[in-house]
């Protein structure tokens, strides 16, 4: 069981879906966020590392994966197309860091944050419970998402290793 | 003015932003030699543009540790400057100058933070400062911020201002190496897409 799984890996404003046994990674996640979807039942995972909030704000929004919420609607519709029920998937948000602590920028919130309440805001607007959360910070994550049981584990420099 | 885009640099356009580095550079480079009191060389520099999904590649990979001096540039150029160090190589370098044992690697005490720091701001100034001397702009470095982190997530903090823009980022990438203890490093710098035609044409440059 073990020999055949795929590591999948989604880079920055990338998005992917995979089955059991596969598992689904992404590196580094600073101000980004990695937004984790499950449907527990036929083990279908999405995961996608999004940069920016909202798709509405930039003219040139043509990479749905970049955003919260067109990524969260693509990562949806494509675990949909697979097999899975919406009314069973679940997700798991991690990332949303502070890498650097700048005094002058004029945003009231770091791009961190935003992204962060942009990807719960989506979510729920598509009635998806966020089960658990590893947000905010200052510190990259590395996470990689299990199919086989929607288990997400976290990875960091310094700051451990968890599963949530 | 015609709008200058990423997709439609030309060779020349390249050379010139690679031109930019190599001055930039080498004067930070300099002022590093000075600052160790040892002889640093400096790669060719490379102008390279990345697919947003592909920035987390270089410097090592999206994992690899490091040390991440980043600045905002402003006035009459926008955008960002990073002075990137290999995680050991930072740690000789503090040593070199704090006149410890060279391969003592232990955490970062604050005080090594500091002079990280410090260094970061006298490299990157030496670096803008030429750049400005080049092009006759005006060009404004924030106080510098240090990370250690995974090189991914320290990239993000730029790719996401261009991410605002575009799907693509452009990097001035110059790397240098102090030969006897193997500091490694890179310089970076990330103008905006506007800044980069005041650069072009600052330099009698057509676009």
């Amino acid at each position: 069981m073990m020999g055949s799984r795929e590591i999948i890996k989604v880079g920055m404003a990338d998005l992917n879906i995979a089955k059991y046994p596969n598992i689904l990674t992404t590196l580094g996640l600073g101000s980004c966020v990695g937004i984790a979807l499950y449907d527990p039942i036929t083990k279908i995972g999405g995961l996608a590392h999004i940069m920016l909030p909202d798709s509405t704000q930039i003219k040139n929004n043509s990479n749905i994966a970049k955003f919260a919420d067109t990524a969260t609607l693509k990562l949806v519709k494509d675990m949909i197309d697979i097999g899975a029920k919406k009314d069973r998937i679940v997700a798991k948000l991690a990332g949303g860091a502070q890498m650097f602590s700048f005094s002058s920028s004029n945003d009231l919130m770091s791009i961190g944050e935003r992204n962060i309440l942009a990807a719960q805001n989506i979510l729920a607007k598509l009635n998806i419970p966020i089960v658990a959360s590893d947000t905010g910070e200052n510190y990259g994550r590395t996470i990689e998402l299990y199919t086989e049981n929607g288990e997400l584990l976290i990875k960091t420099i310094g700051h451990g290793i968890k599963k949530i | 003015m015609a709008n200058i885009d990423i997709d439609t640099l030309n060779t020349l356009h390249l050379d010139v932003l690679k031109e930019i580095g190599n001055i930039g550079a080498g004067n930070a480079t300099t002022a590093l030699a000075k600052l160790l009191n040892k002889k640093v060389d400096m790669g060719v520099p490379k102008v390279n543009i990345l697919e947003l999904k592909n920035v987390a590649d270089i410097l090592g990979g999206a994992e690899n540790l490091v040390v991440g001096i980043l600045l905002s540039v402003s006035g009459e150029v926008n955008g960002m400057m990073m002075f990137v160090l290999e995680q050991k190589s930072a740690h000789i370098l503090v040593n070199i100058l704090m006149g410890r044992e060279i391969n003592n690697i232990s955490e970062f005490t604050e005080m090594d933070i500091s002079a990280l720091k410090e260094i970061g701001n006298i490299l990157t100034s030496s670096y803008l400062s030429s750049l400005s001397a080049l092009t006759n702009l005006n060009i404004v470095p924030s106080i510098p911020q240090m990370a250690f982190d995974m090189a991914g997530a320290i990239l993000s903090v730029p790719a996401i201002e261009f991410g605002k823009i575009g799907d693509k980022v452009l990097l001035i990438e110059t790397e240098f190496i102090e030969g006897i203890d193997h500091v490694m490093g890179y310089f970076i710098l990330i103008p905006e897409i506007n800044s980069f035609e005041k650069i072009l044409l600052s330099l009698g440059v057509n676009i």
